[in-house]
């Protein structure tokens, strides 16, 4: 006999230390007394991702959700609800009236224009992204409107470029559109690679048709009849599924010579990078497509004028447009009222570090950060203290806690000292060194730096080995005035975007973290154990027990002791794995 | 696959795949559609292993009337490999964790028991656009 209702309890690491357990246990005990067993079904489920609010239950197929449920409303939402079909007005968000979710405001943060597909077609069945009303906005372009009426909607719609710099993608397409030469191109920048960050993986993967049908837009819009995807071969599977929509889109003449009858022509071809960070920058990108080694060129002339072979060119970021098929088809002033003043539509997120829902995220602009992490994320995990948030990987900086409600857009990034960027969004909590982490994205942009101009190479590995020598307790207060220097000489000298923004992480982590840094310099001590050649690890003879259990973790054997008798770690074989330290169960171990 | 498409064929399309979509939602003898999202990070967490184990659980029950698809990431990445199930009856429901057991457990209990898994449901993370993305009055 199936079950006709469902109660589902949230079980999240939120909701589960408000009692979520004993409402569980009550309702399935409720459920039997009122003989409901073969009816209702009570099942535990995942974070709702409202858990400012949990617990939370919610009733299907009603879609009846109830918030900051107690263990004593069991019985009440059994009887009343499941029993006798009234819902427990009381528990209802925001009080009487309100039944169904999708009444609710707020209750989904979350808003899908880029990702809008995404999960839900078959990315390689081209027909699911037409019944999505895929395509419809070309076809919308190219009968019935002027490239001049495609621009206006783009800048009606505020949208600006998703890559990280945020420059109002309607004066790119007008550049180009003004340029005056008989071939144009049309680039879809899909390099990704700042760590931590897959929105445009994720997006080329689950609606390659977005961006394709958009890159077909832009070349209306800018006259091209050409357009390249420059996407990362390590992305296979994002290939494979281009590749099939390129296919598809061929066969049914939406891409190619005269689509839809309308004489245009258009098409699309992929070019794949090797995987070096710095063929993001749109000139070495060029170069990476024309066949050279991918170093960028001094702008201007910038490619929307002069780009690829010399043509005028438009480079978007994969983000970008995705959204513009949207635009066109609500219209620009729909995509307006969207987001804040100077940041309008949505911004995608890829959501990881110490949070418990990690994942992609679409927010509208002037989302605050803390409903990003606490709302949507589920918090912190384990329960630790929320100590930062990186934003813009190695271009740029962390977010402390006394920021965490600042609506996000791009300028109130850029005024906290960090940036938009692409969309990583990485969260540190108490046990990550501010320090540790920096010399992190330092070491990626040294690796990543294509050499050609000096204030990238040599700045950028003089402020690695400065911050080298502070995590290993050579720091001197000069070491932080030299970074200052080696900082501002690169931001003003460097040819491109990585070198000109790679010292961001440390200069913003110097602003809100400066005494973490002082520490690490005066008292040489890591506050939060990460820089292991400013720890030292040992064993308080009045506390150890002697039970021996850091001596069988410790994986270099070197704690030694009698069972019983208090144990001693010999700092000579000590590798400062704090294996003893998560160990000890009676505070025994000292990190010092 | 058909040729090249003029304007009237391609919003002809459109009404046929939509049509095909809500049939295999919802009609008689077609009963529903499991979705399984194919994303780097689903396939990453093993989407592929749960995929198989579906396909393989209906065909030992011989539900040939439900449909496997692929999609791409729902967003839930914490949660992979992430599942939809829309069958008859139940309401539809997005699973998460689901290994090889789990998909298992879903074809047996949710799909031919009616019960949802336990500890496995997740809720969609944003409501559909689709609906909406036409210009008004158009």
């Amino acid at each position: 006999m199936p079950y006709s209702q469902f109660v589902l309890v949230c079980a999240g690491t939120a909701c589960d230390s408000c009692q979520s357990r004993e409402i569980y246990s009550r309702l399935t005990a409720a459920v039997r007394s009122q003989g409901l067993e073969g009816r209702v079904q009570v099942v535990r489920t995942g974070c709702f991702g409202f858990c400012a609010q949990g617990p939370v239950v919610k009733v299907l197929p009603d879609e009846t959700f109830y918030v900051q449920v107690r263990p004593e409303d069991a019985g009440e939402i059994v009887a009343e609800h499941l029993a006798k079909g009234r819902p427990v007005k009381r528990l209802l968000y925001g009080g009487a009236g309100r039944a169904a979710i999708a009444d609710i405001p707020f209750y989904q943060k979350q808003f899908r224009i880029v990702l809008r597909n995404c999960g839900v077609i078959d990315p390689e069945n081209i027909e699911e992204y037409i019944a999505r009303e895929g395509y419809e906005a070309l076809a919308t372009v190219l009968t019935s409107m002027t490239p001049e009426d495609v621009i206006e909607q783009v800048r009606i719609s505020g949208l600006r470029g998703r890559g990280g710099a945020g420059y109002p993608t309607w004066k790119k397409w007008t550049f180009t559109k003004n340029a005056d030469s008989d071939v144009k191109y049309v680039i879809c920048n899909a390099d990704e690679g700042d760590p931590g960050a897959y929105m445009d993986r994720s997006t080329l993967e689950g609606d390659p048709h977005s961006v394709l049908e958009a890159m077909a837009i832009a070349g209306y819009a800018v006259g091209a009849h050409q357009g390249y995807i420059y996407i990362r071969a390590e992305y296979p599977l994002a290939i494979h599924r281009l590749e099939v929509a390129l296919r598809q889109a061929r066969e049914l003449g939406l891409l190619g010579r005269d689509i839809l009858g309308t004489g245009f022509d258009f098409d699309v071809e992929l070019r794949l990078g090797a995987g070096a960070f710095v063929c993001g920058e749109e000139t070495a990108l060029i170069a990476s497509i024309e066949g050279h080694r991918g170093m960028p060129v001094p702008r201007p002339p910038y490619p929307a004028v002069r780009g690829l072979w010399g043509r005028p060119t438009v480079i978007n970021n994969v983000e970008t447009l995705a959204n513009i098929p949207v635009i066109i088809l609500k219209g620009g002033a729909w995509f307006a009222s969207i987001g804040t003043e100077t940041s309008k539509g949505t911004k995608v997120f890829a959501l990881t570090g110490k949070v418990n829902n990690s994942g992609l995220i679409e927010v509208p602009m002037g989302t605050t950060l803390r409903e990003i992490i606490f709302d949507i994320g589920g918090g912190i995990k384990g329960g630790k203290r929320f100590k930062a948030a990186q934003t813009g990987g190695p271009s740029g900086g962390v977010i402390p806690e006394s920021f965490l409600d600042t609506p996000i857009d791009y300028e109130s990034l850029a005024k906290l000292g960090s940036i938009m960027g692409s969309g990583g969004l990485i969260v540190m909590d108490e046990d990550d060194c501010i320090v540790d982490v920096n010399k992190f994205y330092l070491e990626f942009t040294v690796d990543e730096s294509c050499g050609k101009c000096a204030p990238c190479r040599i700045g950028g590995r003089t402020m690695f080995n400065l911050l080298t020598d502070i995590t290993e307790g050579r720091g001197t207060v000069g070491h932080i005035e030299q970074i200052h220097t080696v900082a501002h000489a690169m931001q003003k000298a460097s040819l491109c975007g990585l070198g000109q923004t790679a010292p961001n992480p440390v200069l913003s982590s110097l602003t809100y973290f400066g005494e973490e840094y002082r520490v690490h310099i005066k008292e040489k001590r890591c506050p939060s154990g990460r820089c292991r050649a400013l720890v030292t690890y040992t064993i308080l003879a009045d506390k150890c027990i002697g039970c021996t259990l850091c001596a069988r973790r410790c994986p270099v054997n070197c704690i030694r002791g009698e069972r019983r008798q208090p144990h001693v770690i010999d700092l000579s074989r000590c590798i400062k794995c704090g294996e003893c330290f998560k160990a000890c169960k009676f505070g025994a171990v000292q990190r010092s | 696959m058909m040729g090249k498409l003029t304007l009237d064929e391609l919003r002809a399309l459109r009404e046929r795949a939509q049509q095909t979509i809500a049939r295999r939602q919802t009609a008689e003898g077609a009963a529903g559609e499991i979705i399984v999202g194919m994303g780097t990070c689903g396939i990453a967490a093993g989407a592929r292993e749960a995929l198989d184990a579906l396909v393989e659980t209906l065909n030992q029950h011989h539900r040939g009337d439900i449909v496997v698809r692929q999609t791409g990431c729902m967003g839930l990445c914490f949660s992979e490999p992430t599942v939809e199930v829309r069958v008859t009856g139940m309401p539809p429901t997005i699973y998460g964790r689901v290994t090889a057991e789990v998909a298992r457990r879903i074809v047996e209990e949710h799909v031919i028991g009616g019960r949802l898994v336990d500890d496995h449901v997740y809720d969609r993370p944003a409501t559909d656009l689709a609906p909406h993305l036409r210009a008004p009055g158009k």
